[in-house]
Order: C-alpha cells, then structure tokens, then sequence
C-alpha cells in the first residue's frame, strides 16, 4: 500500500539494484563478496534474524544495549527519589522503623529499574529504527521478503547497474531489479 | 517458494511460506464456533457490569462481607488473574533466554493471555476499593489531600509491581507482533492491510531492523525475567507480611510464584486445545508442545505439592499454636469442600501427568488444566477468605462469610472480559508468531554453505 506521508518523511528513490533470492547461502555469500569489496552502504531483507546474515554483514552491537542502561539506572534513581523524598517530607514514624528505610524501599527502586530501562529500551528502538526508517524509505521493498525470500539492495549509479545486476545473478539471485 | 526439511516438532512439510500462510489464515473467517465462544464471553462480561452497577449503586455490602473477612472473592480473583499471567513471561521470555526452540509456537498466545490477565486483574483492586472514583488515591505521589503514601506497606510494592509487569508485558507483547503484522500485511487486502500497514511501523526487515530489535528483544527478556519472579513474590508478601496464621510464612514468595506459573501453563493449556482446533494450527501446534507445556505444569504441580506438603508439616510439627488450628479450620472447618478442592486440584492431580499417555493426549490434558485453574482459584479461596474466616486471635467471631451472587456475578464477568479480549486477540492479530517459527526451520540453502 502506497503511504501517503512516505513523500514527508523520505527523500526521492536511491538509485541502485535489488535482488531477491530463494536460499540463505547465496545471500551470505554475496554479502560477503561486498564487504569483501569495501562495500558498507548495502541493505539486507530477510524475513527472519539469521546469525548467518548477521555475521556476514558485520556492524558493530547495536546501540540500543545503552539506552537500557541508562533506563535502568534512571528508574533506580527515581524508585529511591520516590521513597526517600517522600517519606522525610512527611515524616510518621511507624512501629519504631527508621523513616527512610531501604530495605522496603529496594522493591520499588527494582520495579522502576525495570519500567525504566523497558520503556528506554523500546525507544531505543524506535529512534534507532526510525533514523534508518529515513535511508530505508528510499530504497524498494518486496513484500516476499516478509515471507520466504531474502533480498539485498546495492545502491549505485545508472551506469553501474549493468554490472551491479551481473554480480548479484552470479551470486544466485533469483530476480533483479534496478531502482 | 524455498523448500526446507520438516522441523523436528512436525510430521509434514513446512516451509516459510506455509507457516506465513498457515498462520495468516488465522485471521479470516473463523466459524461459528469462534462467535458462539465470543458470545458466551460478552454474555459473561455483561452478567458481571450488571452485578458491578449494583455494587456501586448500594455499596460493598452487597458482596457478603463480615467482620474479619474483608478480603475475600475479589482478592482471590485479584490474585488469581495475576497468577495467570506468569506464565505468559516464563514462556516468552524465561525460555527465550533458555533457547528453548519449542516456545515459538505458543508463546504468543501465552504472551497476549499475560497482558489481557493483567488487566482484568488490575480491574479487581479497583471494585474492591468499593469507591472506584477515588482509585487515583491508589497512585503515590507527593504528600497532598492528608494522603500518606507508606512505601513499607506492600500493598503499594505491589502496585509498582503490577504497573511494571503490565507495562513490560505490553512492550513485549507489541514488540514480538511488529514483524509478523508486516508478514501478515503483506498478505492482506482490504481493510485489514490499512490497519496492519499502520501497525506494522514501517516494518521491512532490513538488516538495520533487526539488528536494533533482536537486541532491544533480547534486553526486554532479561529485565522480563527477575520481573516476573518479583511480581508474584511481591503479591505473595501481601499476606506474609501480615501477622495472620496461615500467612506469615517465610516460603511464601517461592510457593506463589511456582503456583502462578502453575495455573498459567494451565490456562495456557486450556486456551492452545480450543484455538488450535479452532483456527486448525494442528501442523505447527504439534503434540509435542502440549506435552512439553504439560511438563511445565507437572513440575509447578511438584513445587506447589511440595509447599503444600511443608505448610501442614510445619502447622503439626509447632504444636497447639495458632498455625495449627489455622490449617485444622482449613483441613476440617466449615470451608473444607474448599480447602480439599485445592488440594485434591493441585496436589494430587498433576501426578497423572507423569504418564506420557496423559501429557500426549489433548483431551485429557483440557480436561486437567481446566481442574487445575478451578484449584488454584481455590487455593486463593482458601488461603484469603478462609483463613480470615477462622482466624484464631478471635475466638469470639465466628464468620458467617459466604461470597454473594454479587461476587460470583463479577468473579463471571472478569472471565467474560478476559476471554473477550484474547478471542478479539487471537481473530486480528497473528496468534502464534510468525518470524519466531521460521527463525527454528531449517533455513532454504542451495548446497554451498556459507
């Protein structure tokens, strides 16, 4: 389905070649020969995570490992915000406990470990999906690539795409496509 | 279409391409059965809105409340719903981090069922609390209107826990559909394609995507899984914490937390039969789930016989104390039909599933899990309105508690608004997930190995 905010968000099509393949191999293997080549600039579709592909292409661990930390962090702090800030402003002694009593208070400072650092994990996510969303937008997209085909995009100019498609079929491509 | 070997849990054929389709057709037309099960459940809900407008109209009265038991359906309920959700997380995230292959074709279903149990427990502390306009009173926040938050009190530790595990399953639940709605999308047609393409986010699967996602998946498990042993452990602590004989145990947070995964593989059982008839997923809902899940329950079942076993021992073993005539009252008191469901429910039963027959048979397997979630909503029976009914410190009341047609009306309506919910679930989003199935296929290859 066509988006009608896609023309918003994204920049006009990168030109280039798309090919789709049927098998796993293949498509390490023609990763391979590109990273091989120097190339960082392609994109991969797969219709599953495969440690295969992953290896293959290589990109350092993935930020997002950050932002749960901080998350984590923050939510332990405000669990103990929370608690202390609360209990000395106003302060009942109960049963002879120490108004601010950490012990209790741990529970709270776990739970909000764990909201916090789940909420920034998500947005982790997001803006990191949503900053490669704006280069994604640009290149195509088949809709078998969410079933059983595997697809990498080469971007490169007109006058390359001859050999661009040659390279891909070599590796096995089922079909080729320029953008 | 790329061809793979048979998984090792299927007697047929599958390929990506099958378990795309298969599960796809999970959301078309389901049949009559899928609306009659819908009906009962909007039935049920509508008993339990018409029962709720009478309690508030003439007040908590209405739910056969007396002096001591002021905890008592609701509570159980509050505490049952929960303990259905646990096993939701232990599946989807406690066996991710496990790699355990077998959870992909259920844990979806145990997913959706976790935060649609969430939520009709949540709904529970709210109708108990009898003036529902007040609940914000619930939320602690810096001292206002003479309110004073105790945050040693763990009532309110439970209140960030529920937060927590409800929103945290949330996340979770969203996050797993994202690539299987933009599977589906690319199917759909229609209506149904607007509405997956908008939930979909934009979802490609590039490399970029799933390189961010399997790590955020992968950070969300890890902080699923203490959550989870902390959830039921903090509600557990709601009645340890008290000095009530038959509650201050110290084997509490343990006993609970295996009891809730306990009723919740059981209702995870309980919902697979039915769907998996229903929507005719026969090929990657294979036996050997059932039987896998029936070893969950069997060895909570263990956990909680166990606890079960040490509670009666310790009672008789401390001698003429409190404790002992607490588990007397539970054992041969008024309530005994209750006390002996629980135990005959939880405590006996699951030795059946040690015979590979049973675990392998769908029938009796429904027929068990549905015993076992009627014990452990027992189990709180009796554990919350029971012992507070034959609290010994108070000789001189004797509790004339019966649960009124008030509580069992809404007890109706809260499993009514759960089964709602997952059924809309399990029609409009894909039940069982679709990128988690193929990901332990083995792959389409050539020959030419990477």
């Amino acid at each position: 389905m066509k988006n009608p905010l896609a023309a918003l968000f994204h920049g006009p099509m990168t030109p280039g070649v798309l090919g789709v393949f049927g098998h796993l191999d293949d498509t390490t293997r023609a990763v391979k020969d590109l990273k091989a080549d120097g190339r960082e600039d392609f994109t991969v579709f797969s219709p599953m995570p495969r440690h295969e592909l992953e290896d293959a292409i290589d990109r350092p661990p993935s930020s997002v490992r950050m932002y749960t930390l901080i998350g984590g962090i923050a939510g332990c702090s405000v669990g103990a915000w929370v608690t202390l800030y609360m209990s000395y402003d106003w302060p009942i002694q109960v049963g002879g406990k120490p108004i601010g009593s950490i012990p209790p208070y741990v529970v709270i400072m776990f739970e909000m470990t764990v909201l916090f650092g789940a909420l920034n994990t998500l947005l982790g996510v997001a803006l990191n999906a949503l900053r490669a969303a704006r280069r994604e937008g640009t290149i195509p997209y088949d809709p078998r690539f969410s079933n059983d085909k595997f697809g990498v995009f080469v971007p490169c100019r007109p006058d390359q795409a001859g050999t661009t498609e040659a390279f891909l079929k070599q590796h096995g491509a089922e079909e080729v496509r320029r953008a | 279409m790329a061809q793979t070997t048979a998984p090792p849990t299927s007697g047929v054929r599958v390929t990506y391409d099958y378990v795309t389709r298969v599960i796809h057709r999970t959301l078309g037309d389901p049949g009559k059965g899928y609306f009659a099960l819908l009906g009962v459940a909007v039935g049920l809900l509508t008993i339990g809105i018409i029962c709720l407008l009478f309690l508030l109209r003439y007040g908590l009265g209405l739910a056969g409340y007396s002096h001591p038991v002021y905890w008592a359906v609701f509570i159980t309920c509050f505490v049952f719903w929960v303990g259905i959700a646990h096993s939701g997380t232990l599946i989807s995230a406690i066996l991710f981090l496990f790699r355990s292959a077998w959870r992909t074709a259920v844990y979806r279903v145990a997913e959706a069922m976790t935060v649609f149990a969430v939520m009709t427990a949540g709904l529970f502390p709210l109708i108990h609390i009898g003036r529902q306009w007040y609940f914000y009173w619930l939320v602690p926040y810096p001292n206002e209107r003479g309110l004073w938050p105790n945050f040693k009190s763990p009532l309110i530790w439970d209140e960030f826990a529920i937060g927590t595990y409800f929103t945290v399953s949330t996340c979770f639940l969203i996050m797993g559909l994202i690539p299987d709605i933009a599977a589906v999308r690319d199917l759909a047609t229609g209506w149904r394609k607007k509405l997956y393409a908008i939930t979909s986010l934009g979802w490609r699967g590039t490399n970029e995507q799933w390189r961010h996602y399997s790590r955020g998946y992968l950070y969300l498990a890890a902080l699923a899984t203490p959550l989870v042993l902390s959830v039921h452990s903090v509600v557990s602590w709601d009645f340890a914490m008290a000095q009530v004989p038959a509650w201050h145990e110290t084997i509490f947070a343990p006993y609970f937390v295996a009891g809730a995964i306990y009723s919740g593989v059981a209702m995870v059982i309980s919902l697979l039969i039915p769907i998996r008839r229903l929507f005719h997923l026969e090929e990657v809902v294979t036996i050997r789930h059932f039987e896998n899940l029936a070893k969950l329950c069997l060895l909570t079942g263990m956990i909680v016989g166990f606890a079960y076993t040490t509670e009666y021992f310790i009672a008789w073993y401390g001698g003429p104390t409190p404790e002992h005539k607490a588990f007397y009252y539970r054992a041969f008191g008024p309530f005994w039909w209750a006390g002996w469901t629980m135990n005959v429910c939880n405590w006996f039963l699951p030795w059946i599933l040690w015979f590979k027959k049973v675990r392998t048979n769908l029938t009796a397997l429904f027929v068990i899990s549905i015993f076992v979630n009627i014990g452990m909503w027992f189990e709180r029976f009796t554990l919350i309105a029971i012992h507070l009914a034959g609290e010994p410190f108070e000789p001189f009341v004797k509790a004339g508690y019966n649960p009124t047609w008030a509580d069992w009306g809404i007890m109706a309506g809260s499993f009514g608004w759960f089964f709602m919910w997952f059924l809309l679930f399990v029609k409009n989003f894909p039940a069982v997930s679709i990128s988690e199935v193929k990901e332990v296929l083995p792959p389409p290859v050539r020959g030419r190995h990477a």
